[in-house]
């Protein structure tokens, strides 16, 4: 018999402008030990479904309109709060997308860990420091004893989810429920904490229902895939199946938007377009304190038209050098020239005038698009400021700039939030690409997309990049992205460049073994 | 953390210079003088008057003469009040003040945060509504008009409570407090509402309802310290506008508080008087200020962090 087996279950969110069926008559089941994988765009209604059957969906605006959940033999929709709250955290854990944010600033990660067994099973803070110490030893914490007094601020993103898991497990659960909890972490870390859930899942005989959208982070660990579409779920069965033979359109198209491949090889003749000597970047928290050096002696060529990759785990160095190049963050020193004006010594008026030919798009479309200015404001502005257009050929220029990026011209009055994360991004390219500048910083500006929304993008980009004649430097974290888009790739490791090669050499002969840990916790060797 | 207190305090000097500076000359910038008013003076008591308390000398060196005095903690002597210093007469004054103030701030306290968190429960429903329009009522009534109503409706038509006097009769300190303090219970009932709403919103609250705690238990135990620190804030600078602003109460209820005596110093040009209540207020104003922010700080763990790195 499944452990868990959910069917026919639909939820709707009333609100004033009408009510929307976020899950529409989903079934799917977890069998005992198993992994199933439900995947998803934002927005498919994968992860209503879980916080659904355990009470966690605020209702008004949520309602449960009908199916039933059962989980050993109890229907989880049919019981009353009280009920569920004993499931919840004892039989039913779970794990979250963000560590940054999911564990309470405020509290010790030990007064954390320990809640769910003294409110569960009773147990004594004594007994119960205990076992949460062991714990912790076991996701790979390495010194628990002080972890426990530590607040979460002191960990990294991978250290929380580490704490994150170790609190999901503390109850010896029988289901575990893990909403992308890989989503926002680097690769490496990524790699070793998918390895951790299903080597926990394995010892401990769970049933872990894991939510993503990535089909390639599942297709290592998952037993049995779902696959859910605006509240639907239009494919499913097991692994292999769905990689080889996908039925379903939205499933191929999921497979389709892997980041897979290689850029064909430009034969760019090398005309360095920037060069990069001896760059330091250091950041002096407190007067007196030691520097972190977050670039580091770093010298690199970037060559007219190639588009340059530049890979590194968070806190690599790898932002910092695209700001320093762009004159946003000051520099300690090193030289950058762009073509033959020396940027590190321009100030004032001659950088303004530099400005407009260099532009950055940003990782989080969200944040870095004024949410008090119309799309035209946005795209106007960068004109304006540059005097690149008269008042008269305005409008002009920014509807030619709309046509670029693929947004329909109707949208010119609308404010960021009335906007998807992929159409945000696309108007902050337009807002890059408003002065026609000849040389692009985009730092990760596919990260914070869904797979299907990034390969637009990617193609986008790649698209852009031949029609304008940009010279680009990606930042990425994401190697596989990376690889689609690049024609050269730079590593970046602790501030300093480790490797540097075309796109081919890296990926195939990598020289230095950073490069190598990289390649391997690219997930999805099996989907490729 | 030392230094952290450190920094702040000496940012404090320049302001409470300024205050007392400008205090100074708008002062005595003021037409008329302390011995105008009441019956004409011969000009030699005048002149012998103005010699001891320093008003023949040129505007400056008077200017200077004070700085040096209060360097020493000497607000110097009372005009109206011959024969008693303004520090005796703020320290009479200052325990009723201070005590009213207290009550003020406990009762804004229950009422505020008790509003405030049961509105942000349930927003935009009735539990949020009434509240909230409450406190909005409140923030808008003066004291001058809600103390009268007060007096009105409990010591007169209901004939509960004591409606003058401090410490007389039992229960007379019920309706000054409640005056003074219902515009800042108002204010705090908005602050906690938002601060409140903000953690709710938090996935780290998901993460204590996906353990089983039951809704009370996420309230106070993983919302409340987040929620409540815009209002602990505030308290510094609260308690030392309750000092300040209960003048209007003192009045109102015939409490001998220091209040009483900054109005009348205003209208006597006391000068000494009017400038020692406004430095020592002001001063308790940054004082207060400073309390808040530590206190804020410290409950922050990341701040607290950063405090204690900062070389304690």
């Amino acid at each position: 018999m499944a452990l868990l087996s959910v069917d026919n279950l639909s939820v709707s969110f009333v609100t004033r402008n009408g009510t929307n069926k976020a899950v529409d008559n989903v079934s799917f089941s977890v069998e005992q030990r198993q992994i199933t994988a439900i995947i998803g765009e934002s927005g498919s209604g994968k992860s209503v479904s879980c916080y659904a059957m355990l009470g966690l969906v605020p209702s008004p605006p949520g309602r449960i309109d009908g199916g039933t959940a059962n989980f050993q033999g109890q229907d989880l929709l049919a019981l009353s709060e009280a009920e569920l709250r004993a499931i919840r955290g004892r039989d039913i854990t779970m794990i979250f997308q963000d560590p940054m944010t999911c564990l309470n600033p405020f509290m010790k990660i030990g007064d954390q860990l320990i809640e769910p067994l003294t409110l569960h099973q009773n147990l004594a803070k004594g007994p119960a420091r205990a076992r949460a110490m062991a714990l912790l030893d076991e996701v790979g914490i390495r010194d628990p004893q002080a972890a426990m007094s530590a607040f979460p601020h002191e960990f990294s993103g991978g250290m929380r989810q580490r704490v994150m898991i170790a609190m999901a497990l503390i109850n010896e659960p029988k289901l575990l429920i893990a909403d992308e909890p890989t989503t926002a972490l680097d690769v490496t870390i990524q790699a070793q904490i998918l390895r951790l859930i299903a080597e926990l899942q394995t010892k401990r005989d769970i049933g872990v229902l894991f939510i993503s959208h990535d089909l390639a982070v599942v297709s290592d660990i998952a037993d049995q895939i779902v696959v859910m579409e605006k509240g639907k779920v239009v494919e499913s069965g097991q692994p292999k199946a769905i990689f080889d033979n996908p039925q379903h359109p939205y499933t191929q198209k999921l497979l389709a938007a892997i980041p897979s491949g290689q850029k064909a090889a430009d034969t760019v003749a090398p005309d360095p377009l920037i060069r990069i000597e001896h760059l330091r970047t250091w950041f002096t928290p407190t007067a007196g304190a030691e520097p972190v050096k977050a670039v580091d002696d770093v010298s690199l060529e970037i060559h007219r038209g190639e588009v340059l990759g530049l890979v590194g785990e968070s806190g690599s160095g790898k932002s910092t050098l695209g700001r320093s190049i762009l004159r946003l963050v000051p520099i300690t020193g090193g030289q950058i020239t762009f073509e033959d004006t020396e940027l590190s010594s321009l100030e004032g008026r001659a950088l303004k005038q530099f400005r407009h030919r260099m532009q950055m798009i940003f990782q989080d479309p969200y944040a870095s698009l004024n949410p008090r200015m119309t799309v035209y404001d946005t795209l106007a502005e960068p004109l304006l400021l540059h005097g690149l257009v008269n008042k008269a050929g305005l409008d002009q220029a920014i509807r030619e700039l709309m046509d670029n990026v693929g947004l329909a011209r109707s949208f010119l009055r609308k404010y960021p939030h009335e906007f998807s994360g992929g159409q945000r991004q696309r108007i902050a390219i337009g807002r890059a690409l408003a002065t026609r500048p000849e040389f692009i910083v985009a730092d990760e500006p596919v990260s914070a997309l869904d797979v299907t929304i990034q390969a637009q993008i990617l193609d986008l980009l790649a698209d852009l990049t031949k029609e304008y004649g940009l010279t680009m430097l990606f930042i990425s974290h994401d190697l596989a992205v990376i690889r689609q888009i690049a024609d050269r790739i730079a590593v970046m490791y602790h501030g300093k460049l480790v490797e540097e090669g075309s796109t081919a050499q890296v990926f195939d002969s990598p020289r230095e073994d950073y490069t190598r840990s990289l390649l391997a916790a690219i997930p999805g060797a099996n989907a490729a | 953390m030392l230094r952290f207190i450190l920094m702040r305090v000496l940012q404090a000097l320049p302001v409470i210079f300024v205050v007392i500076t400008a205090t100074f000359f708008l002062v005595r910038s003021a037409p008329g003088g302390p011995f105008d008013q009441e019956k004409v003076v011969i000009p030699e008591v005048k002149k012998a008057l103005e010699a001891q308390y320093r008003l023949d000398l040129p505007l400056h060196e008077q200017y200077f003469a004070y700085l040096g005095d209060l360097a020493q903690g000497d607000l110097g002597p009372s005009f109206k009040y011959p024969g008693r210093s303004v520090n005796e007469i703020l320290f009479s004054g200052l325990p009723v003040t201070a005590e009213l103030g207290l009550y003020a701030l406990m009762i804004a306290l229950i009422i505020g945060v008790t509003a405030g968190v049961v509105a942000s429960l349930r927003p935009n429903t009735a539990q949020d509504y009434v509240p909230m329009s409450l406190a909005m009522i409140g923030i808008c009534m003066p004291s001058f008009l809600l103390g009268p109503l007060l007096v009105l409706v409990f010591g007169i038509w209901l004939d509960w409570l004591p409606i003058t006097g401090w410490g007389d009769i039992p229960g007379d300190k019920i309706l000054p407090a409640l005056t003074l303090g219902s515009a800042y219970a108002a204010y705090i009932a908005r602050l906690s509402r938002a601060g409140m709403l903000e953690i709710l919103s938090q996935d780290y609250i998901r993460t204590a309802r996906a353990k089983g705690l039951p809704e009370w238990r996420v309230v106070t135990q993983h919302a409340l310290r987040g929620g409540l620190i815009p209002v602990i804030a505030f308290l510094g600078p609260a308690f030392a506008g309750l000092l300040a602003g209960s003048f209007v109460v003192e009045t109102i209820f015939q409490i001998p508080g220091l209040g009483r005596f900054y109005v009348q110093a205003a209208f006597n040009r006391d000068y000494t008087m009017i400038l020692g209540t406004t430095v020592f207020l002001s001063s308790l104003i940054v004082f207060f200020n400073l309390v808040s922010d530590i206190i804020a700080a410290w409950l922050n763990p990341r701040l607290r962090h950063q405090l204690s790195g900062g070389g304690s």
